[in-house]
């Protein structure tokens, strides 16, 4: 479902006028080689695989809602590596990813409690703070030329202080308060935390905006310009430059874009919990660039799907899960997953490289 | 000056307009219930203020940024500090040789008192006995019940976390539990280990551990609602912190559980939990409490040369136990965020 930066024609694109196939140099290679060489199958590989050893390990998983409930835990981790998949095809990536989800929820929380305002003003004030972050991010990213390494870095430290010292100011406690009975609560919480039921199976609604949030983004990544103008800033700035690509105007929307996604999941861990820590997140950026990488997205930019990290974050929800399911030892969680995931991107590796060469 | 009036005004105009439609938005926004208007006006605790020179206390503690229970403790050590005239310098780290640095920067202040806690007494063995080489006085608190004496410590305030372990696994016992998962949300820290040890001591039947990602709450619900639903002969949820309770009953409600929550700490929004029904009990080592006795500790020695449990005991702060029995008493100083 997706092209790499050295713009492999799409399946189904008739070859270009007056390339013979005969001629040896440009013969194609075989179509399953073809489907292998892209990123995303090594990671679909990997998940089926991850999948049925926790099917054959885990009876439990076997239920509709065990894998609801995987598929929860995967959704909250997909919906921030979509754009954080995006923006590392572009070329950068962000370190104050995981805070920033926090930065929202308390920007929200805190907002409505304070001014007892109805909480939908939060929710609003909360989306033009994240986008604004993202906007902050990607502008000096661009004006600095520095590496997005060294500014987000910079901003997940300043907003990671900036979550503590507010909250403290601002509620005298570390934790917001409780909001869940302010006018405005009900309806948010059905739009960013509710469920509902397929099949006698409670099913959380972050998976749908997941899957559907994946689809947009692999239409815009396929079909659009602007998906063109991601893939040419990732693969190279300033040939994109000289073809008249807006890279500035790439960028900055990218690390924008990370800001929605922030704002988004924010808003869901608000409406689930009622209350947020201001010490949480620390430490989720790592794993939502990992769902990228094992996704099929380069640390280098310019290559990378958007159903990629879809299966990135399966992965890791299953994974994740599928350990507890199983009732293993939970003195080996951490390890359990580190070799689990080690072993995707090595299986992700080795297909890849077996499809392209030749 | 003609030509610009009207361009002038075509944009001022509309940014008048903006500026009152916000406000007027924002005014129609109020909420009707809940926030801070529906909050009571809480006074913090205070009694008078002592009249004796100004002393210095560092209170250095390894709590982690933006945790719920370490702010409780500070709380009560402020609150000691403006009655006994006391300044209070506080620091923090988690990292136990970072922890051992600011201690040291303790001494170069020349400080009157060091209050401590001891997650990792090894790393602080030789920084202490600096302090004691200096001639300050150090107390030790929340953790480190075992090895405050070896390392010199002056008093000790806090909880044995084994022995909470221990009341908690009875506890259970006498609720008629068979199986409880205890949940820890951060790996490799001693206290939470052994608050999990003393239960499954004491407690006559199965104990699991089961370990959560503390600072990422959906995936803590998910993990506990796996366990539970893989798992359905488990019948008590034991958790060590408030918010992993509360999130604890919404794995409840997603894995259809049968089970019962209990929980080590307490914060304003379980203190309702229990009042609900929703939560069982909380085994409360009272924080504020800790922070408080540690600053009034020291000014008691400098002042009045008094010893709190002879120097040779450890002042238990608890386990207390918070239940519906006697929730209504605790409450209002939870929703101050002091208990």
């Amino acid at each position: 479902m997706s092209m790499t930066q050295h713009a492999e024609p799409a399946v189904g694109t008739p070859p270009a006028p007056g390339r013979k196939e005969s001629d040896g140099r440009t013969k194609q290679r075989p179509p399953v080689l073809r489907l292998l060489a892209r990123p995303e199958v090594g990671v679909f590989l990997g998940a089926v695989a991850v999948y049925v050893f926790f099917l054959i390990a885990a009876p439990p998983v076997r239920e509709g809602s065990a894998m609801a409930n995987i598929l929860y835990q995967s959704s909250t981790i997909g919906i921030m590596a979509l754009p954080v998949a995006l923006l590392m095809i572009g070329g950068e990536f962000d370190l104050s990813a995981g805070v920033a989800v926090i930065t929202s929820a308390l920007t929200a929380s805190m907002l409505s409690y304070q001014l007892t305002m109805n909480v939908w003003v939060g929710v609003v004030v909360a989306l033009l703070v994240s986008l604004g972050i993202g906007f902050l991010n990607g502008w000096m990213v661009v004006k600095t030329g520095l590496p997005s390494f060294l500014i987000t870095l910079g901003t997940f430290l300043i907003l990671q202080g900036v979550n503590l010292a507010v909250t403290k100011l601002v509620t005298t406690n570390v934790a917001t308060d409780d909001i869940s009975d302010m006018d405005g609560f009900a309806q948010a919480k059905k739009i960013f935390a509710s469920s509902f039921e397929v099949g006698g199976v409670q099913v959380k609604i972050t998976i749908v905006y997941w899957l559907v949030f994946a689809a947009i983004a692999t239409w815009i990544l396929l079909r659009t310009r602007y998906g063109n103008w991601i893939f040419a800033v990732g693969g190279n700035k300033e040939s994109a430059r000289a073809v008249g690509v807006p890279v500035t105007f790439t960028k900055i929307s990218l690390f924008m874009l990370v800001g929605f996604g922030a704002w988004f999941v924010g808003m869901h861990q608000l409406f689930t919990f009622n209350t947020v820590q201001s010490g949480e997140g620390v430490g989720q950026e790592l794993i939502y660039i990992s769902a990228a990488v094992i996704g099929g997205c380069l640390l280098t930019g310019g290559a990378g799907s958007a159903i990629g990290p879809v299966f990135g974050a399966f992965m890791f929800g299953m994974v994740q899960q599928g350990i507890v399911y199983a009732g293993w030892n939970p003195d080996w969680f951490k390890a359990f997953l580190g070799v689990m995931l080690l072993g995707a991107v090595l299986i992700n590796l080795w297909v890849q490289r077996t499809a392209t060469r030749r | 000056m003609d030509s610009s009036s009207p361009f002038r005004s075509r944009r001022i105009a509309p940014a008048v307009a903006l500026a009152a439609a916000v406000t007027l938005t924002l005014a129609g926004c109020s909420s009707s219930s809940g926030g801070k208007k529906s909050e009571e006006s809480a006074d913090g605790a205070s009694a008078g203020k002592a009249s004796t020179p100004q002393m210095t206390v560092a209170l250095v503690t390894h709590q982690s940024p933006g945790d719920t229970f370490w702010d409780i403790v500070r709380k009560g050590a402020e609150a000691a500090a403006a009655k006994d005239n006391v300044k209070l310098v506080y620091s923090a780290d988690p990292n136990a040789g970072n922890q051992a640095n600011l201690i040291q920067n303790a001494i170069d202040q020349k400080v009157d008192g060091i209050a401590v806690t001891l997650a990792k007494p090894d790393a602080l063995k030789d920084v202490i006995a600096k302090a004691k080489t200096a001639k300050i006085p150090v107390v030790g608190l929340n953790s480190g019940v075992s090895e405050w004496k070896n390392l010199g410590l002056m008093e000790f305030f806090g909880q044995d976390e084994t022995v909470a372990g221990e009341a908690l696994g009875n506890r259970l016992n006498s609720e008629g539990a068979k199986k409880a998962v205890c949940v820890i949300q951060e790996q490799g820290n001693i206290g939470l280990t052994q608050r999990c040890a003393g239960v499954k001591k004491t407690f006559s039947g199965t104990t699991e551990t089961l370990y959560v990602n503390g600072t990422d709450m959906p995936s803590v619900k998910s993990t506990i609602t796996a366990k539970l639903s893989q798992d359905k002969a488990i019948d008590y949820v034991v958790t060590l912190g408030a918010p992993f309770a509360l999130t604890a009953v919404q794995s409840k409600a997603d894995a259809g559980s049968k089970a019962k929550i209990a929980t080590f700490d307490l914060n304003k929004d379980l203190t309702s939990a229990i009042d609900k029904g929703t939560i069982e009990f909380a085994v409360d080592q009272q924080p504020y409490l800790q922070g408080y006795l540690a600053v009034d500790s020291l000014w008691l020695y400098k002042n009045n040369g008094n010893y709190m449990g002879g120097g040779e005991q450890p002042v238990l702060t608890g386990p207390a136990f918070v239940d519906k029995t006697n929730v209504d008493a605790v409450a209002s100083f939870a929703a101050k965020g002091t208990r």
